[in-house]
């Protein structure tokens, strides 16, 4: 019923959302499910291919002789090599399975950025991170006595690069994590720029890309970070998956930071050696249905056509436009530039009753800080709500969460 | 059941409107912050207390939801004129009510239009909400000057 809507709308060029929409069980509850930022869905070719794992081909991968040793071993290593394919990676030995971006990020500060910072030099976030490129990095710099600076945002909401650029300083700035996508605005930043200006000065960059990969193509070696990090269950594949992709020469510096089993070469009474990039940072038995769902979330979000993303950013821009229409109803970040999410406050109304009320109309938002205090405080919020949308999203999603919006400010003020 | 009649009742948004007992509490013997660690809230909890302990007036200041602030509301106006020990017992009662336990109707009784609340602990994600005041009372009490409503969640959680 909701797709023949879509169809008479025709956003996204007549992109019809009802193909991918069946292949999602969970949304038959007649659910708009509008908090894909936060975590998607997962079809049930995702769904299929984990369980297949464990009923046909479950053994502790690299490790093992015997023929299911054998499968599990090929289904780990080809997802490995289906990573490395999606993301432009030289060699599937530059993907390293984590339990998600903040595991990811974590390695990259524990493992290597804390090593190289001290007191005098510069580690830069920016303005719109997630906690989980801020902590870290926070942290790290506290730990050495570094100081942490802050890409600012310009009053539109864009990453300031400017300020950016003439805060740099050769020799002293090591670090700067930025996110390719803000969880919260919604638009991507020009994380090229970022990364020749960060060269220039001889640092190193770490692209937080948890939002961007369920949306844009991704290719490492145009973006030319340093390391690259993500979520599979940001983009269809199951929780507890994630990569972290590294230039091979700069994962060959990074320290193991999590030791046991799998991740040696050997083992002495007093000394260990460890095992090859990226082996040697999968310390434990890997979570090998997860890269195998996250290697067949790639294989279904690739043949995805160019029209499904167009699609979405029209939803959300149709989001944004319905919604900056209401009285008392503001939208954060730039206009019109959105690829997926909207966020919004409703002026008299807190984001979590917000949500409640669109809960009771099952339109599933997500409401908070959104893990980005520091921009929070920017904006001068505590919270705010968010709407996310996916390719199985519908223009009657759109219409509901208007109206659920108009009901609450009803309810409320 | 609908939300509205299941927490937002017109009590409760008309507490969360017009919250009583809001603002600053010059000279107050007890304090406390409450942070809401999920969407960022906080409120600072001020309490005087007389010599035998007694509340003997309270406020509240701070920005968060309507079933934290209207919970807020009702639960100082309840509170003043108990004692420590008869505000830990409310506070359990309350507690339970919110957790989706039944209390004695005795105890219930005690609670007034605080049991205007009881319907959301069909709502796990918001006890925390509803709590979140009562804990920072519970802490200004135990001369804490901090607490989460995050042991709320955890105990709480789906």
């Amino acid at each position: 019923m909701n797709q023949d809507k879509t169809a008479d709308e025709k956003p996204g060029g007549g992109y019809d959302p009802g193909g991918v929409r069946r292949q999602f069980a969970i949304l038959g509850r007649n659910l708009a499910w509008l908090d894909n930022a936060a975590t998607t869905q997962r079809p049930e070719g995702v769904l299929r291919a984990m369980d297949e794992f464990y009923r046909k081909h479950n053994a502790n991968p690299r490790r093992s002789v015997h023929q299911l040793g054998t499968e599990a071993t090929a289904a780990f290593e080809g997802a490995r090599a289906r990573v490395a394919e999606f993301i432009g990676a030289e060699s599937p030995q530059e993907v390293v399975f984590t339990a998600g971006t903040t595991a990811a990020i974590n390695l990259v500060t524990d493992g290597l950025a804390r090593w190289d910072i001290g007191p005098g030099d510069e580690v830069w976030v920016s303005a719109v991170e997630h906690h989980s490129n801020w902590v870290p990095w926070q942290q790290a710099a506290r730990r050495m006595g570094a100081t942490l600076k802050v890409i600012p945002l310009t009053p539109e909401g864009r990453l300031n690069l400017d300020e950016f650029e003439t805060g740099l300083q050769a020799h002293r700035t090591k670090w700067v994590a930025v996110a390719w996508v803000s969880n919260v605005l919604g638009v991507a930043n020009d994380v090229q720029a970022v990364c020749r200006a960060a060269h220039a000065a001889g640092a190193q960059v770490l692209v937080d890309a948890a939002q961007a990969v369920a949306h844009l193509p991704v290719n490492v070696q145009a973006l030319d970070c340093d390391f690259l990090a993500f979520s599979g269950h940001k983009m269809y594949g199951p929780m507890g998956s994630g990569v972290l992709w590294g230039k091979r020469a700069l994962l060959e510096q990074v320290e193991p930071t999590v030791f046991g089993g799998e991740m040696i070469a050997r083992v002495d009474e007093a000394t260990s050696t460890w095992a090859e990039v990226p082996y040697r940072f999968e310390g434990g038995t890997p979570h090998v249905a997860g890269a195998v769902g996250l290697a067949t979330a790639i294989d279904w979000l690739s043949e995805f056509p160019p029209e499904a993303h167009v699609y979405v950013a029209d939803l959300a821009r149709r989001a944004e436009e319905e919604l900056a229409a209401l009285p008392g109803v503001r939208v954060w970040g730039p206009r019109a530039e959105r690829l997926s999410l909207v966020s919004f406050s409703v002026e008299g109304v807190h984001p979590h009753d917000v949500a409640q009320v669109l809960d009771s109309r099952g339109v599933e938002i997500r409401a908070g800080h959104l893990c980005a205090q520091p921009l929070m405080r920017r904006l001068g919020v505590e919270s705010v709500a968010r709407a996310s949308f996916f390719p199985g999203n519908t223009v009657d999603d759109v219409r509901r969460l208007v109206e659920g919006v108009r009901a609450a400010q009803e309810l409320f003020t | 059941m609908s939300v509205t009649d299941e927490i937002y009742q017109d009590l409760i948004l008309h507490h969360s409107r017009r919250p009583r007992h809001y603002g600053p509490l010059p000279d107050a013997t007890h304090a406390a912050a409450g942070d809401n660690p999920l969407c960022g809230d906080r409120y600072e909890v001020r309490l005087r207390l007389d010599e035998k302990s007694i509340i003997r007036d309270a406020a509240f200041e701070g920005s968060g939801c309507a079933i934290s602030k209207a919970s807020a509301s009702l639960m100082l106006d309840t509170v003043i004129g108990l004692s420590r020990d008869e505000f830990e017992e409310l506070f359990r009662t309350f507690h339970a009510l919110v957790s989706g336990e039944t209390p004695s109707p005795e105890a219930v009784a005690q609670l007034g239009k605080l049991a205007a609340l009881s319907g959301i602990w069909k709502y796990p994600a918001r006890v925390k909400c509803a709590i979140l005041c009562w804990h920072a009372v519970h802490s200004a009490l135990a001369g804490q000057a901090h607490a989460s409503s995050e042991e709320e969640f955890a105990s709480n959680s789906l």
